[in-house]
């Protein structure tokens, strides 16, 4: 936490709920109380945190149970996944993974690189058009600001659906469907307006000296977002990345509607070719592809936990 | 802050009075702020607001996407009105977001209270319990749930110990849905992770004051805890139930795209879907989005009006 730029939006309990410490002390102290009524204190709330993690770790192992049991079954022959329901077998095979790549018509390779290119693609366009946005809403004073900003929070709780059909139509008049213009050029023109609220709380929070220390030595707007703001901004971005890779990687319903030929398959879509009637019966195969399909949202989880974490209680939404 | 605190802050700010400085001194950066603002606002003009007129007009017509949009009046909202699928679909949507909603963030805030300052294991328990809800929303997760609730999955598998014969849970019409809200409810880290950076915010010194003056655990959680927590409880709660309204990829998948067993999984974003997308019944689907639209609109003026009487602002 010391190396990076200070998190403003957030307070330092908020700091201190991300970073753990290893201080594992419960016992209450109390201040007058004898030495015997501490030791039996310390006993009593020791008794207690033995239940609570008892309880917690019940809790862990019903929530990561699902999850291992996918990961185990995908490695196990297909006549055994439902058979033998327990996770500990030694008969594994990579077999489902050989059969599972192929088993939508086309190797997983493509539906890999698709899903990649509409990640890649959401991800720049959130960047440049929120960061833009961001900027004016949180430094810049001009005409209709206050409606503007109460308009944008105000988007993020629209149901897309009311913008469902005239954006299709859009799209099918410009040629679009079949290509993955319907789904990263909106991001463009900063349409998922959570990025900008979480980055105007960000920019908020930098010290007004550095913005007023720049206007005086003669920089533009342009300078100030270009060198000061962005570079500052870093751990904004990082967290605008990782949820933009998380929700494009999981997104169902966008390349649904638009991306109907399996050459154009994202990894969500080509999974859903395992549910259809005729292929329901390869559940090895099922089980592998989701599991590869999930591997990326696993390693965002990893690398990303602390600005995921930033980001969900920065602005409450997940 | 919260989004919601956001628009809090701007409702109840007071207004500026008349002859307050105008022009040029009160908006220096006119220029470079419409610059910046601009990929915003015309995505807002193209992609929101455009479509947002365009569809309450297809709410009027007859729209096949082939023949132009023909004027109907209020054909389409008789026909909701008549349409028995489609308040089907409403009662398992509210269904839906008025069981797992709560259940979800009662479990997270439970989950968040046992996870004290800096006991052991903070940091493996935070992750374990935040990594389903990153995943929860993915069709592979969906896909999992047909399998865990099937006939043969690991929730009989474990019934079974007990000598109970599950039924299939996901092939069975009073079960599906439930299986859909349990989903949602093992979602419940990314509120958790909320409610923790938000009791990691009560000073430490009112529940030793509490202490002090006898107060008992219970008595500290309903006059210390929760009070001070209800401005995040309440806007979760806002955006949980608006995005709720919203579930789609779940209820798609675990019901194979069908909304069944006998539409127990119809959510109402897939009727929507259905009409659109399979029957290009264009009108009609618009006009059942701006129905969408106003009932979010009216759960959340409503929670906005019951919050006068339990969040608690102390500014």
């Amino acid at each position: 936490m010391t190396t990076e730029q200070p998190v403003p939006t957030l307070t330092r309990a908020e700091e201190s709920a991300m970073t753990t410490t290893t201080d594992d002390t419960l016992a209450v102290v109390l201040p007058d109380a004898g030495e015997e009524a501490r030791r039996r204190m310390r006993r009593r709330s020791s008794i207690r945190s033995v239940f609570k993690h008892t309880g917690l770790i019940a809790l862990s192992i019903v929530m990561i149970y699902p999850l291992i049991w996918l990961v185990v079954s995908s490695f196990k022959p297909n006549n055994e996944i439902f058979t033998d329901l327990g996770i500990f077998t030694t008969d594994l095979t990579v077999d489902n993974y050989v059969h599972g790549w192929t088993a939508q018509q086309l190797p997983f390779t493509v539906f890999l690189g698709n899903s990649t290119i509409l990640v890649v693609g959401a991800i720049i366009g959130n960047l440049v058009s929120c960061s833009l946005a961001a900027y004016a809403f949180a430094r810049l004073r001009f005409w209709g600001r206050n409606a503007y900003f109460a308009i944008m929070l105000g988007t993020i709780m629209l149901p897309f659906h009311v913008v469902l059909v005239p954006q299709f139509v859009i799209f099918r008049e410009l040629g679009w469907l079949e290509t993955f213009l319907p789904l990263i050029v909106p991001k463009l023109l900063a349409t998922d307006a959570f990025f900008i609220f979480l980055m105007v709380q960000f920019i908020r929070g930098i010290p007004k000296e550095i913005f007023e220390a720049a206007r005086i030595d003669g920089a533009g707007h342009a300078r100030i977002f270009g060198q000061i703001t962005l570079p500052l901004m870093v751990p904004a971005l990082a967290t605008t990345t990782i949820f933009t890779f998380i929700w494009t990687w999981g997104d169902f319903f966008g390349p649904l509607i638009y991306l109907r030929t399996r050459e154009n398959f994202p990894v969500s879509v080509a999974l859903k070719g395992f549910i259809d009637a005729q292929s329901s019966s390869n559940y090895g195969a099922m089980f592998a592809m989701s599991v590869v399909s999930l591997i990326p949202l696993f390693l965002a989880f990893l690398i990303g936990q602390k600005y995921l974490v930033k980001g969900i209680a920065t602005t409450g939404i997940k | 802050m919260s989004s919601i605190g956001e628009l809090r802050k701007i409702a109840i700010r007071p207004r500026r009075t008349a002859g307050a400085a105008r022009g040029r001194a009160r908006n220096p950066d006119n220029k470079a702020g419409y610059l910046f603002l601009a990929p915003w606002l015309i995505g807002l003009i193209v992609f929101t607001v455009g479509p947002m007129l365009a569809s309450l007009y297809l709410a009027f017509t007859d729209y096949n996407l082939l023949q132009p949009p023909e004027w109907s009046g209020f054909d389409n909202i008789v026909q909701m009105f008549g349409d028995a699928r489609l308040w089907n679909s409403l009662r398992v949507t509210l269904t839906y977001v008025f069981v797992s909603v709560p259940l979800q963030l009662a479990l997270a805030l439970a989950v968040a209270m046992l996870l004290d300052r800096g006991m052991r294991g903070l940091a493996f328990y935070r992750s374990v319990f935040y990594l389903p809800s990153l995943l929860g929303g993915s069709v592979a997760i969906a896909i999992l749930w047909r399998q865990v609730f099937g006939k043969e999955g690991i929730v009989n598998g474990f019934l079974a110990w007990f000598g109970i014969e599950g039924p299939g849970w996901i092939s069975h019409p009073d079960y599906a849905l439930a299986t859909i809200i349990i989903l949602h409810v093992w979602t419940f880290g990314s509120p958790m992770v909320i409610f923790l950076a938000g009791l990691r915010q009560i000073p430490e010194m009112y529940y030793e004051a509490a202490q002090m003056d006898g107060a008992g655990k219970v008595r500290r959680f309903f006059a210390i805890t929760f009070p001070l927590l209800t401005p995040i409880i309440f806007f979760n709660l806002v955006l949980q139930i608006i995005f709720a309204f919203q579930s789609f990829t779940q209820a798609y998948i675990v019901s194979g795209g069908t909304g069944g067993p006998s539409d127990s999984t119809m959510f109402f974003t897939l009727y929507l879907y259905k009409e659109a997308f399979t029957e290009l019944n264009m009108g009609y689907a618009s006009a059942m989005a701006w129905f969408l639209l106003l009932i979010i609109a009216a759960f959340t003026l409503l929670n906005f009006w019951l919050s006068k009487y339990w969040v608690f602002y102390d500014d």
